[in-house]
């Protein structure tokens, strides 16, 4: 079974719907022990960062995330959740889980496409992913495909083996980060088209084994 | 760097499109959910629903409507029409919607922009305008006022400032639409756009009067709009969006090519 952790940040549905609409079975929870029973984990979420890590701290389900991550159980992060795993955002000077070495930054002001001009925040529809490395995650996705964001904030990984992949906005920044049985997007795949469903579906059937 | 925004926009009244819309296969449909289906499978990079349902108590024929589309197709589309509360709103992102667009009842009580905003995030929330070209004044300098029903009713606000305060209330995106351009098939506004698009700082979605792949690029270019909303220019079969964004790809405008 396949938990889609609720802690009251943002619109999960859609999340479940593009998974039945795979075929996969889901369950919308904010219980951390079924958190711990699920075969796998999708940590959405649309909101500030500060908000979050309150409700995932008061629901117990910052302790049962970063056990889960220990555990080896795959683990998919999406928008915020992205934002989540790293040691803290910007955003309210949150600390957050941690399970990725960085920080949290917001999307510097005037920054300007290359023409000169100027690119408006938040960073909001269609745009490239570079994949860095082969990844199961991303297996048999179209490298000119385009992904649906929607988000002010972007991770910054310390270290440059946790980034999977890159996407241009005036500066490059990472939107796709992986760590062990962790992979996390800055997009939402749930409403990226064909692209977005093939890599909930990769994901549904990943082990949470990087063979890099 | 951001695709520009290919959006067909849909009508629906009492859960069935307004027009039945011909393809060049000749095929009509009035079913919202088959005709979302096949603009998803088409490369539509979003979708806008218009509700234009008369009575307030058959509005649960446009939920159920939302809910089947949302379960058909994974690209953002929004929900325009007749919502008029926080409680509106909640129902139609609820079904699945990724947006909703308020348009007059954002003129009379623009609260609800910050309210709508505060609740569900201000990427959520389209401020819809209609606009009309009028003299410049001391109370419209900018020359285009906001009118509302259809444009029979002149509301006294200036459309530039109306944008601007739209955006600081706290809307994530604007769908200018043109009441004078509406409709022509002869081109979408492009000065009104252009004033639009280059002073606020989110999103501006140009709407009315898209009748040739000429004038989608233009909009795109002059225009500095950030999407373009059509609808008779691919509903009646004369272009596929296939066509338009080759097009646009050719002359150098970056567009979602791959779907």
């Amino acid at each position: 079974m396949i938990a889609i952790i609720d802690y009251k940040a943002g619109n999960l549905t859609s999340v479940q719907r593009a998974l039945a609409f795979l075929g996969r079975d889901s369950a919308i929870t904010s219980s951390a022990a079924e958190v711990l029973e699920a075969e796998r984990i999708i940590f959405p979420g649309v909101g500030a960062a500060g908000t979050a890590m309150f409700d995932l701290m008061r629901l117990k389900l910052d302790t049962a995330l970063v056990d889960a991550y220990g555990r080896g159980k795959p683990i998919l992060g999406i928008c915020l959740g992205t934002q989540i795993v790293m040691d803290r955002s910007e955003e309210n000077q949150t600390r957050c889980l941690g399970l990725i070495k960085g920080e949290v930054l917001r999307f510097p002001e005037n920054i300007s496409e290359p023409g000169g001009r100027k690119l408006k925040v938040p960073h909001m529809g269609w745009n490239r992913v570079k994949v860095m490395r082969k990844h199961p995650v991303f297996d048999g996705i179209d490298p000119q495909s385009e992904f649906y964001f929607v988000h002010s904030y972007f991770p910054g990984p310390r270290d440059t083996r946790n980034l999977l992949g890159e996407t241009l906005y005036g500066i490059p920044f990472a939107s796709v980060l992986t760590s062990s049985n962790l992979v996390a997007v800055q997009f939402h795949p749930e409403k990226s088209g064909r692209p977005g469903l093939r890599l909930l579906s990769n994901f549904c059937m990943w082990d949470g084994k990087d063979h890099a | 760097m951001l695709s520009k925004r290919i959006i067909p926009c849909l009508d629906v009244r009492d859960g069935k499109l307004t027009k039945g819309i011909k393809f060049k296969g000749n095929v009509d449909i009035g079913d919202p959910v088959q005709m979302a289906a096949f603009y998803y499978d088409e490369g539509a990079d979003e979708l806008v629903f218009y509700d234009i349902t008369a009575s307030y108590e058959r509005r649960d024929i446009m939920i159920e409507t939302v809910r089947k589309v949302a379960e058909r197709i994974f690209i953002p589309f929004s929900v325009g029409g007749g919502i008029r509360t926080v409680e509106d709103m909640r129902l139609v992102l609820l079904a699945g919607a990724e947006k909703v667009s308020i348009n007059s009842s954002a003129i009379r009580d623009p609260g609800l922009i910050a309210k709508g905003a505060a609740a569900f995030g201000s990427q959520a929330i389209v401020l819809g305008m209609d606009v009309k070209k009028v003299s410049p004044s001391q109370k419209i300098p900018s020359g285009y006022e906001m009118v509302i029903d259809g444009g029979r009713t002149f509301t006294g606000l200036d459309a530039l400032a109306w944008a601007k305060e739209g955006e600081r209330l706290g809307a994530g995106e604007i769908c200018l639409n043109s009441i004078d351009a509406d409709g022509t098939q002869k081109g979408y506004e492009l000065h009104l756009t252009e004033l639009i698009a280059t002073s606020v700082n989110i999103p501006v979605i140009a709407s009315g009067g898209a009748g040739a792949i000429e004038h989608i690029h233009d909009v795109f270019t002059e225009g500095k709009a950030d999407a373009a909303l059509i609808a008779s220019i691919t509903h009646y079969g004369t272009h596929t969006i296939k066509e338009i964004k080759s097009f646009l790809h050719e002359k150098g405008i970056k567009v979602r090519m791959t779907w």
